[in-house]
């Protein structure tokens, strides 16, 4: 189906991409994040010793401070917050330091629509910066419901302000694995196939939902590939030799 | 089954309770491996839900919903405000979740509850996303004066899926809402008309028959927790800390999706999953929709 967006986009195209690693100084891990003018820096400190109240001390602690671009932190700034946080928990391996808090620090650069995906996208390149033991990473995607039952991918503000509805989706990334397709699959799907965290706005119909489960995993396979690119070629040639 | 530690041999010969506290995690699946839930409930059933509307009488609108031991008292306030500018026809609904120290050991007192913005900003989204209230309906003279209506929800008691409870609670107050009369007086201000008011009656109310919201595609919803190939439908707060993978789904009564609220956890929700989950909770929306009009027409009996 043909849509006109206002950018000249195709439904499936995404804004252009760009990561960049280690930017602070000070941090033990920073990425900065952008996806068309949405942009997103993330700095990650720690593990520090010990857990914060009402955290198991037996396992690692995450946590995550949310900066708006200016201004207090609100209601959806403490929502951002929780999501981050338990989205990080589940790609984290916390077992393997335990005691400790690792904090992330996401700063909104500037905001123009899938802000969430995109603080996700940064979390997770600057986790790996910082050298987090990590499971997998995760890739985020906002999917967008237009009115006739269509979606697009990546939508501006505007975008997002116009349409019936969206969801913010995010999924582990593929993992490069020796063993054979058929034995990762779960349930015989493949595990990058799984929600890890879904977040919608606006009334839709469950099969337009499914819709954007499928293009939004068709969508992060390419940014999984982006992010892993993007990875890797930042890392000093040295170390890869010393390694 | 797989116990392959202590535990499993500890598991014959150690109180119940004992057991509970020091391998919680494995008392649950024992249970789950047997169909069952520790409250004997099936794996996929809710706890017995109550509703009472007009908890509250000074407020406009009020309803106290229990699921199980979670229980939430919701009231609305109406106020007169000026619209805003862009949105001259328009009235406006504000909504607060409050978790004070009784509802849970959790909150302490003085610091205020991590989940409770996190549950009003949900509501929110969820109450507008469905359109449930047409803001235009909160109009009282155009450009001038409409409705503020503030909807407050405080959580008495947080046994888990307290999203359900207070989006239930949130409905009920809601359709038991009789908005006051109001009339003009010589200034264009409008004025409450006191319900005995004999000395105002020369005035005649700007909103006779505008008493009542009319409610459309009202919204249910229903917690559920994932754990290994196992959906657990409306989960007590210990069943919510043990197995930390929750999924809120909300539908309308024309059966859209209002919201999918999964904010991560360790386990991956697959489609066949997610799908199941809402099955559960279109069944789930069938019972609420009894619930809530049987509590309507008590209240319309006496």
């Amino acid at each position: 189906m043909e849509v006109d967006r206002a950018d000249g986009r195709t439904a499936n195209q995404l804004r252009p991409l760009a990561c960049s690693r280690n930017v602070l100084n000070r941090a033990h891990g920073s990425a900065s994040w952008s996806q068309g003018d949405t942009k997103v820096l993330a700095a990650v400190y720690g593990p520090k010793a010990g857990t914060k109240k009402n955290e198991n001390p037996e396992k690692a602690c995450i946590e995550v401070i949310w900066r708006t671009k200016s201004g207090q932190n609100g209601k959806a700034e403490k929502e951002y917050e929780m999501i981050l946080k338990r989205t990080l928990q589940s790609i984290c391996v916390l077992t393997v330091y335990p005691n400790t808090t690792t904090s992330i620090i996401i700063q909104v650069v500037h905001d123009d629509g899938a802000l969430l995906p995109c603080a996700v996208n940064a979390a997770c390149a600057a986790l790996t910066d910082a050298g987090i033991p990590l499971k997998h990473l995760a890739v985020a995607i906002c999917c967008c419901v237009a009115d006739g039952g269509y979606v697009m991918l990546d939508p501006t503000m505007l975008e997002e302000q116009n349409m019936k509805a969206f969801a913010y989706l995010v999924f582990p990334n593929a993992t490069m694995c020796v063993l054979s397709d058929a034995a990762t699959l779960v349930d015989g799907e493949p595990k990058e196939h799984g929600v890890i965290t879904s977040v919608t706005h606006g009334a839709m119909a469950v099969d337009e939902y499914l819709l954007c489960l499928e293009r939004g995993r068709a969508a992060t396979a390419k940014l999984s590939d982006f992010l892993r690119r993007s990875l890797q070629s930042q890392v000093p040639s040295g170390q890869l030799e010393s390694a | 089954m797989g116990l392959p530690d202590a535990a499993g041999d500890l598991s014959s010969e150690m109180e119940v309770d004992a057991f509970r506290r020091l391998f919680p995690l494995r008392f649950h699946e024992r249970h789950l491996a047997e169909s069952i839930r520790p409250d004997g409930r099936p794996v996929g059933g809710a706890r017995d839900t109550s509703l009472a509307l007009g908890a509250v009488g000074s407020s406009d609108g009020s309803a106290l919903a229990k699921i199980g031991s979670t229980t939430m008292l919701a009231a609305v306030k109406m106020e007169v405000m000026t619209p805003l500018s862009e949105s001259p026809e328009e009235g406006c609904i504000a909504i607060e979740f409050h978790m004070p120290p009784i509802c849970s050991p959790l909150v302490r007192p003085g610091r205020p509850a991590d989940a409770a913005p996190v549950v009003a900003k949900q509501l929110n989204d969820t109450i507008v996303s469905s359109g449930m209230i047409n803001l235009k309906e909160l109009s009282l003279v155009s450009g001038k004066a409409a409705w503020m209506a503030y909807l407050d929800i405080y959580c008495l008691d947080a046994d888990g899926a307290l999203f359900d409870a207070a989006l239930l609670s949130a409905v009920a107050a809601l359709s038991h809402l009789r908005i006051p009369q109001v009339s003009l007086n010589d200034d264009g201000r409008v004025v409450v008309v006191s319900e005995e008011g004999e000395e105002k009656i020369d005035r005649e109310p700007v909103n006779k028959e505008k008493r009542k919201l009319n409610l459309t595609n009202i919204p249910f919803s229903l917690t559920c927790v994932l754990h290994k190939g196992y959906i657990l439908a409306d989960p007590t707060a210990e069943e919510e800390s043990i197995m930390g993978t929750l999924v809120t789904v909300a539908l309308d009564s024309s059966d859209q999706l209002v919201s999918l609220y999964k904010p991560g956890g360790p386990v991956l929700a697959h489609t066949s999953v997610l799908k199941d989950c809402v099955e559960l909770t279109k069944k789930r929306t069938v019972e609420l929709q009894k619930i809530l009009a049987e509590a309507i027409s008590d209240m319309d009996l006496e």
